[in-house]
């Protein structure tokens, strides 16, 4: 076996391995979220995945964004196709296998296609870079998209050009290798690249022969070089997923499968809440009577959410999906005017958290706690306090996030478990146990509209 | 409104041995608030004027739970959801017509979970009903011309999918609707929503009421029609601080249905 083929073969493996550990620390950090049903009506989840995470219905709402994203979307799912030939290639050290099983002409025809696609995805790229960096547009300049966030959209903006770059001009320099005279190939060691071409380039790189060397070995360094860049480059990005906002990619189609079906007002009734609430209405219930001992090792029920292990596995999985587009935050009222709550940074936090915690457990063990929490140490009240529950972030994401979700569990943590609520909801709260009306009025005035003129 | 409203608790129309097609639930704006009151009393006085038998609870109404939820109160939320339940399922209510867009979700949603299962509609669906029925006839002269535009409650629109029947109704007032820049999915909250009716808001450059009543005035509308009694308050409020509430009035469709309702 060719020494290309062994390095190729331990690059694919390691990257790989590294890939699915990563793969698996998410995972183990998502199922730290307590469990919530959302495998219920499949058709109806398929459906909605199909739609808006395949369709990408949600994404042209914003059409100028939405066309360019379904450009990259579309030429990343379609281009990589031909991985798995890159794949075949490294390992047997074969030279585009596909156009001996499909016949050159065919193979022309597909390449001609991906190159196109290449050539959208560079100029889609190129449009966002200047977009998030020139235009400036506000959204991306939030005060939760400073240092990390705003040089990881850029480096995957980057990589994507260089990527699509690398595809370009290595077949730009194959095409003129392949066209070579065999015997000429043989006497240079190449005959590899003597595949039967027919004479032709491709649709968009041969526009490069005009900066390509014209020494045989030159071009084969440029061809092998983008080659190698090119899967490397891929095997990296891969890697590179698992500490980034590109997650999205992967996981938003199970963030859309199992997101939330139900009408956008209707909010949980806490289960915890509900056997207390029912005991108090049960008349059978002695008042007096001693609570029974707990089991032992049962853990008291808490009310809310405080860290991220009292959020469910969806929202632990929401807060990985999330790719930081902003459209949330852009379409939130309290953002708009100036308050400091951005459904964004909540599901930013509850990300960047997670991962803190996860680590956490990875060096002490899992039933170990560092003592932070996902309320205070990440999102202050002022924060949650700012939502007016619109569900503008959740119609406005293109993957169905549900950051409400996050905020109003956040608040039933401060109310229920800290007395926390700002004064003058405590005073309505009193008054609605005291008279059955947010305000201070009798019961018994409920009906006086009736006679007033 | 002079006239003398015909209005029935559940208690009376149970003594006299009579059940009503539908519950009214009045909500707690619709029973306390004066301005809230006018839209109760204009709702009534269309049921009245086509006899629709109807029924409030009255002094055994409670507050739906739904701010004390938005807040984060669950207990407080379950508390008043199950003693609404117990007086709702005592009484056999199937039916229920609400003018608040919060009350409507909450019972239509968050009720069944814990027994309450009933058939629950906003105002603005059940007079297009009784429309579509043949029974409410509107005639839109007085309306004729006029620029109206609707501002969608958070939680009648994205909240529950319901954009259409409030501009049904518009569209019987001979009325020119024009739409904000931003409506239906895309429409901006008022700022009342998830309790904040009842508090002061954080610290901000602006007041959502502000931001939402500039997308009105920017139609220049004769009208800003509401299908929410906080919507409502928080327009009316924004209208004023642009000192534009000479030119631009606001109303709920209840008001507008009952001023062109045929006699």
């Amino acid at each position: 076996m060719a020494i290309g083929s062994i390095l190729f073969i331990i690059c694919l493996g390691v990257a790989s391995f590294f890939f699915y550990k990563s793969i698996t620390r998410i995972r183990r950090n998502i199922l730290l979220g307590r469990d919530v049903n959302r495998t219920d009506n499949s058709s109806l989840r398929w459906n909605t995945m199909v739609r808006v995470a395949l369709g990408q219905s949600k994404m042209v709402v914003r059409p100028i964004a939405g066309f360019l994203h379904i450009l990259v979307y579309a030429g990343f799912v379609i281009i990589n196709i031909e991985i798995l030939e890159i794949v075949i290639d490294g390992v047997f050290g074969t030279h585009r296998v596909f156009s001996s099983w499909i016949g050159v002409d065919a193979y022309r025809f597909f390449i001609n296609i991906f190159e196109v696609l290449a050539l959208l995805v560079l100029v889609a790229c190129v449009i966002f870079l200047v977009r998030r960096n020139v235009v400036k547009i506000a959204r991306f300049w939030k005060p939760e998209m400073k240092g990390w966030p705003a040089s990881d959209a850029n480096l995957i903006l980057i990589a994507e050009v260089l990527l699509m770059s690398a595809f370009l001009f290595m077949n730009a320099a194959d095409v003129v290798l392949m066209n070579t005279n065999p015997e000429n190939l043989a006497s240079a060691g190449l005959d590899k690249y003597a595949i039967g071409w027919n004479g032709q380039g491709f649709l968009i790189s041969s526009m490069l022969n005009g900066i390509l060397p014209a020494d045989m070995s030159a071009l084969h360094f440029i061809e092998r070089f983008c080659w190698w860049f090119h899967i490397l480059g891929i095997l990296g990005f891969l890697n590179y997923l698992a500490i980034s906002k590109h997650l999205h990619i992967i996981l938003a189609f199970p963030a859309v499968f199992f997101s939330n079906l139900k009408p956008k007002g209707e909010f949980d009734n806490l289960d915890s809440v509900k056997k207390e609430v029912e005991l108090m209405f049960d008349p059978s219930v002695d008042p007096y009577a001693a609570p029974p001992e707990p089991e032992e090792g049962a853990v008291p029920p808490s009310f809310g959410a405080k860290d991220v292990k009292d959020l469910s596995w969806k929202q632990l999985l929401d807060s990985y999906t999330c790719t930081e587009c902003g459209r949330c935050t852009s379409e939130c009222p309290a953002n708009q005017t100036g308050k400091l709550l951005s459904p964004r940074k909540i599901m930013m936090d509850t990300r960047d958290r997670l991962t803190e915690l996860g680590s956490y457990i990875d060096k002490n063990g899992m039933d170990s706690d560092d003592g932070k929490t996902l309320i205070n140490d990440y999102i202050q009240p002022e924060e949650l306090w700012a939502c007016t529950s619109c569900n503008a972030c959740t119609e406005a994401c293109p993957v169905n996030l549900d950051p409400l979700s996050i905020i109003v569990d956040l608040r039933r943590y401060l109310v229920m478990e800290q007395s926390a609520a700002p004064a003058e909801l405590n005073n309505m709260f009193t008054n609605i146990e005291n008279n059955g009306a947010p305000w201070q009025f009798a019961q018994a005035d409920r009906l006086n509209w009736k006679d007033e003129q | 409104m002079s006239e003398q409203l015909q209005v029935k608790t559940m208690a009376e129309m149970m003594a006299s041995g009579e059940s009503p097609e539908v519950l009214f639930w009045v909500g707690c704006a619709g029973s306390f608030d004066d301005r809230a009151k006018k839209i109760t009393r204009s709702f009534v006085q269309i049921l009245n004027k086509i006899d629709v038998k109807f029924a409030v609870l009255g002094t055994e109404e409670s507050c739906s739970g739904d701010p004390a939820k938005r807040a984060g109160n669950e207990f407080l939320f379950q508390m008043q959801a199950m003693s609404n339940i117990q007086v709702l399922n005592g009484y056999g209510v199937k039916k229920i017509v609400t003018t608040c867009p919060h009350c409507f979700n909450t019972l239509k949603n968050e009720y069944p979970g814990l027994g309450g299962e009933y058939e629950v509609m906003h105002h603005t669906q059940f007079l297009t009903g009784l429309m579509n029925e043949g029974r409410l006839k509107v005639e839109g002269g007085a309306f004729k011309g006029k620029r109206i535009t609707f501002h969608d409650p958070c939680y009648l629109g994205r909240a529950n999918g319901e954009y259409e029947a409030p501009r049904n109704l518009l569209a019987q007032l001979d009325s020119e609707l024009v739409e904000m820049k931003r409506c239906k999915t895309k429409g901006l909250c008022c700022g009342a929503g998830g309790a904040q009716m009842f508090k002061e808001a954080e610290k901000g450059n602006k007041e959502v009421n502000i931001e939402r009543t500039e997308d009105a005035i920017e139609v220049n509308p004769d009208i800003i029609a509401t299908g929410c009694p906080f919507c409502n308050t928080m327009m009316t409020d924004g209208v004023k601080n642009s000192e534009k509430e000479k030119s631009i009035k606001i109303f709920d469709l209840a008001e507008l249905i009952a001023d062109a309702q045929s006699s």
